[in-house]
């Protein structure tokens, strides 16, 4: 057994039990914020008690365990992990196991939120605790039944040992006596020496697979409840836009249509328009059907007052032109200075300049936004797959005017969430509209009012130079990035996942660093997408360190691996884990034996996000009229000591890839003024089977660090790795995506 | 206009305007929600069903075409989920989200009637009509390679294949 150890947090952690109706035991614990709790206690008095009792694990009376599934499941696999961090610890077997949703209640369970690769950082010991937790209750109850001592008791697989009397009892035998004592404090428990896991890195089946392939109704658009009616919501093309008129009143009378309301809301004012700005003006029809609401919708005839955004400036051409503009200016701001900066570059022996630019793109989960919404006697229940419920819950109370405790959020699966589901509106809009038709309605958009309103992945533009010693070396690096947002004083305020971090690489790896940024108004939404900024930052970083790397006459993984120098922890990044992974990728993809032929080659990235290091070496192909394939692509990671889930982990991983090549090659949204013109999946295309490499191979380098998340940091590299690998096969250097723009398609 | 159906072995009889989509009759009329919306215009393959054996877009097919031949949804494609692409489905843990898996292996399931033993380049023109946004493409794959080897299998000791229920 190994005492309780991990990185200090800043909580307070309890467990709590209660009885179970029949003879059961509920296991709960409090996560709560250590400063919460200490006001008021004063003195070493004890904690004051939860709002409600939390209930992670119940115990029947006939063993059955029940773990609750907390977090929201939009495929990355959350639903099935963290019940395995509480099986492992409780010692059951997973056979035993049934999973349960739970709503949204954070007063009764912490973080229930998707993003940012966080739910394994954010589980990791609390989720243990508490299997461990319930584990010495089912020991001390048991010593207490037998009147034995603890020390002479073990568990397995669900069940209460005493060796010396042959005596043993199933938890559920214990439930009764358990629901009796006082649990005992986290802070007193130990885990389970890892060499002794038994589900923890073992692959463990997805538990709705099996509802999944039969087609059962566990998706949010799936929900339904008696009485409800259907909505549509039409919105203008352009953020904010008003009904000046429209035909609602023969809408009105169309098949099934039960009701049509202009829907008036304030200008949302400011020079950066809010990350999650809610609910926009527009037209609401609820009819019987979905089809029926969205057939008269398709009739609506209305003209928009377009407001500030419906204009030539807010368009594609003219932000590119504008960011050209903005490089040849001094930056608006200097987000960081190591050395002598930019000075430097006069000292190099060798100058490299290069100009990337990347394009907005939309999430496109493959379930469309939606949510079902029923508002009664000034109280609502929702239905929703948001990554981030208690922002949902917030936006709906603000939009109708009610506190959160008049709110009630069920949470449902998510058909894809990529980040789309971190903003609420939504759910503001079917709480909404569920109060104009006085019933319950569930909102669906259409695939068309997914791409024309969502919270676009920022584009943005880079220019770089970067200064080479007469010995290869990278001595100066300068970025001028130009990005969307306004200025504010003497800083910058940029667009919802707009801006770049002061650390990016290479910072702390170059002696003469500079990131000088400006930016420009911005018409349309944005917002966090898988990876966020990495997932476009890795491709122009690693494409210009590539470039550097041709320019020194150096292979490009041992350019690499002396760019990060010596395998330390450089201010918080790692330098030793990336050496690792980098050096793992090599000798998977057998990088030193395998030299480019013409028109086929290996090409390397690697990139740091979310706590996780990944490298990532692709094979491509490409002929004279620019057809791509791609054979194979080696993923190396180290996200820490543990791989809980394997199968899935590696499942994810793969994902990863095939999200970033086919947001390379086809992803584009661009803005005419103030609208999005791509409409459907046609202009923003979903790689298909045939266009994506037939192997993927993933290997994960163990370290000794927490285990952390996955999902995010393996899609990065995988851009910059075609993109090298296309130069090398090829010649032709691409620092522009989408890269069908510059003639290149799927073989 | 009342439109006479048989889905998944049964008559229904609907009541719908005639250029009502298949997938709005399946989902919202008879209650059927594996089959799922992704696009509306056959781009994606969420909404794939069988119509007479055949895989087509039940969102870009009108319930007035749909009466002529027996529809098959993944609800019905086995009666117990015992179909050997659902079996290898859940064996090589293939989704991620989950929500066009319905509709790959209903892409799958007619291809693999028609072609028991299939090669890779069968698996790729039958599947290319169906997106994955997760990204599942390796493993798609796979699980079809090994259903058409579960089926196999069953067929050499005897049991049903478990195919279509229609």
């Amino acid at each position: 057994m190994k005492k309780l150890t991990g990185k200090k947090l800043n909580r307070r952690n309890f467990l709590q039990v209660s009885a179970l109706g029949g003879g059961g035991l509920l296991i709960g614990m409090y996560v709560g914020p250590e400063k919460a709790l200490a006001q008021g206690r004063g003195g070493g008095a004890p904690p004051p008690p939860p709002v409600k009792p939390s209930d992670y694990i119940m115990i029947a009376a006939d063993g059955t365990v029940t773990i609750m599934a907390k977090n929201p499941e939009v495929g990355q696999g959350v639903k099935t992990m963290i019940p395995m961090l509480i099986a492992e610890e409780l010692d059951i077997d997973w056979k035993q196991v049934k999973l349960q949703n739970t709503d949204f209640d954070d007063t009764k369970y912490f973080s229930q939120f998707a993003g940012g690769s966080l739910a394994t950082p954010q589980n990791w010991i609390p989720m243990r605790q508490v299997g461990a937790g319930g584990r010495k209750l089912m020991l001390m109850a048991a010593a207490k039944n037998w009147n034995v001592a603890e020390s002479e008791l073990t568990t397995a697989s669900g069940k209460v040992y005493h060796k010396a009397s042959n005596k043993s009892a199933g938890y559920g035998e214990l439930a009764a006596t358990a629901a009796t004592l006082t649990p005992p404090d986290p802070k007193t428990l130990t885990f389970k020496d890892p060499k002794d896991y038994k589900i923890i890195g073992v692959s463990t089946k997805a538990w709705d697979t099996p509802a999944i392939v039969t087609g059962k109704p566990i998706f949010c658009i799936d929900v339904t409840v008696p009485g409800m009616l259907y909505a549509a919501y039409q919105k203008c093309g352009v953020f904010g836009g008003k009904v000046m008129t429209s035909n609602i009143e023969e809408i009105k009378k169309m098949p099934g249509v039960r009701g049509a309301w202009v829907v008036d809301r304030p200008e949302v004012k400011g020079d950066v328009l809010p990350g999650d700005p809610g609910l926009e003006p527009g037209i609401a029809i609820v009819a019987d059907t979905w089809w029926q609401a969205q057939s008269a919708r398709k009739k609506l005839n209305v003209t928009w007052d377009e407001g500030r955004f419906g204009v030539p400036e807010h368009s594609s051409t003219v932000y590119a032109q504008r960011a050209v503009e903005l490089s040849k200016q001094a930056p608006m701001n200097t987000l960081r200075k190591d050395g002598e900066g930019k000075d430097a570059l006069s000292k190099a022996a060798k100058v490299v300049e290069a100009a990337y630019t990347y394009p907005f793109i939309s999430h496109a989960p493959l379930e469309p936004q939606g949510a079902t919404a029923s508002f009664k006697d000034g109280k609502v229940e929702i239905w929703t797959d948001s990554q981030i419920p208690a922002s949902g819950r917030r936006l709906a109370a603000q939009t109708l005017g009610l506190t959160e405790k008049e709110v009630t959020l069920h949470m449902t699966r998510g058909g894809g969430g990529f980040g789309r589901r971190l903003t609420n509106d939504y759910v503001a809009e079917a709480a909404y509209i569920s109060k104009l038709a006085g019933a319950p309605v569930k909102l669906l958009w259409s695939r068309e009012d997914d791409m024309a309103h969502d919270y676009y992945r920022p584009g943005g533009y880079q220019f770089l130079k970067a200064g080479l010693d007469s010995s290869g070396k990278v001595m100066a690096w300068h970025n001028h990035f130009v990005s969307y947002g306004a200025p504010n004083g003497e800083r910058l305020n940029f667009v919802s996942a707009g801006a770049m971090g002061p650390t990016e690489f290479p910072q702390r790896f170059v002696p003469n660093y500079q990131l000088d940024a400006s930016v420009m108004p911005l018409a349309i939404r944005t917002g966090s997408l898988r990876a966020p900024s990495s997932n476009v930052f890795a491709f122009v970083i690693h494409s210009f360190i590539d470039e550097l790397a041709h320019a020194a006459g150096k292979d490009p993984v041992q350019f690499r691996l002396d760019l990060l120098g010596e395998p330390k922890m450089n201010a918080g990044y790692n330098a030793g884990r990336m050496r690792g992974v980098v050096e793992k990728v090599a000798e998977m993809s057998n990088w030193a034996k395998t030299k480019p032929s013409k028109g086929r080659a290996l090409g390397v990235a690697f990139h740091f996000s979310h706590a996780g290091y990944f490298a990532e070496v692709a094979d491509v192909s490409v002929s004279s009229d620019k057809k791509v394939k791609i054979h194979k692509v080696w993923v190396a990671g180290d996200i820490g000591s543990q791989i809980i889930n394997p199968n899935a982990a590696e499942n994810l991983a793969q994902g990863a890839v095939v999200d970033g090549i086919s947001a390379m090659m086809g992803y584009e949204i661009t803005v005419d003024k103030g609208r999005v013109v791509q409409q459907n999946f046609p202009q923003h295309p979903i790689a298909r089977m045939t266009q994506m490499p037939p192997e993927i191979e993933v290997a994960w380098v163990k370290s000794d660090n927490p285990p952390t998340g996955l999902g995010e940091p393996s899609m990065p590299p995988v851009l910059p790795a075609v993109a090298n690998a296309i130069f090398s096969a090829s010649g032709i250097r691409v620092r522009s995506l989408p890269i069908k723009n510059a003639g290149f398609s799927f073989a | 206009m009342a439109f006479k159906l048989n889905v998944n072995g049964t008559s229904a009889t609907v009541d719908v305007p005639a250029d009502t989509p298949l997938l709005w009759v399946l989902r919202d009329v008879l209650n059927l929600k594996g089959t799922k919306y992704g696009c509306g215009v056959a781009f994606c393959g969420a909404c794939t069903v069988h119509l007479g054996g055949r895989a087509v877009r039940s969102c870009s097919t009108p319930v007035s075409a749909a009466e002529k031949a027996p529809i098959t949804t993944i609800e019905g494609l086995s009666a117990d989920g015992s179909h050997p692409l659902q079996q290898a489905w859940i064996e090589l843990d293939v989704p991620q989200c989950g929500y066009c898996q319905g509709g790959q292996i209903m892409s799958a399931a007619a291809m693999l009637a028609k072609t028991p033993k299939p090669t890779d380049k069968d698996i790729d023109s039958a599947m290319n009509g169906n997106v994955c946004r997760c990204g599942t493409y390796i493993r798609i794959r796979q699980a079809i390679h090994r259903a058409a080897a579960i089926a196999q299998n069953k067929g050499k000791s005897g049991a049903t294949t478990g195919a279509s229920a229609q």
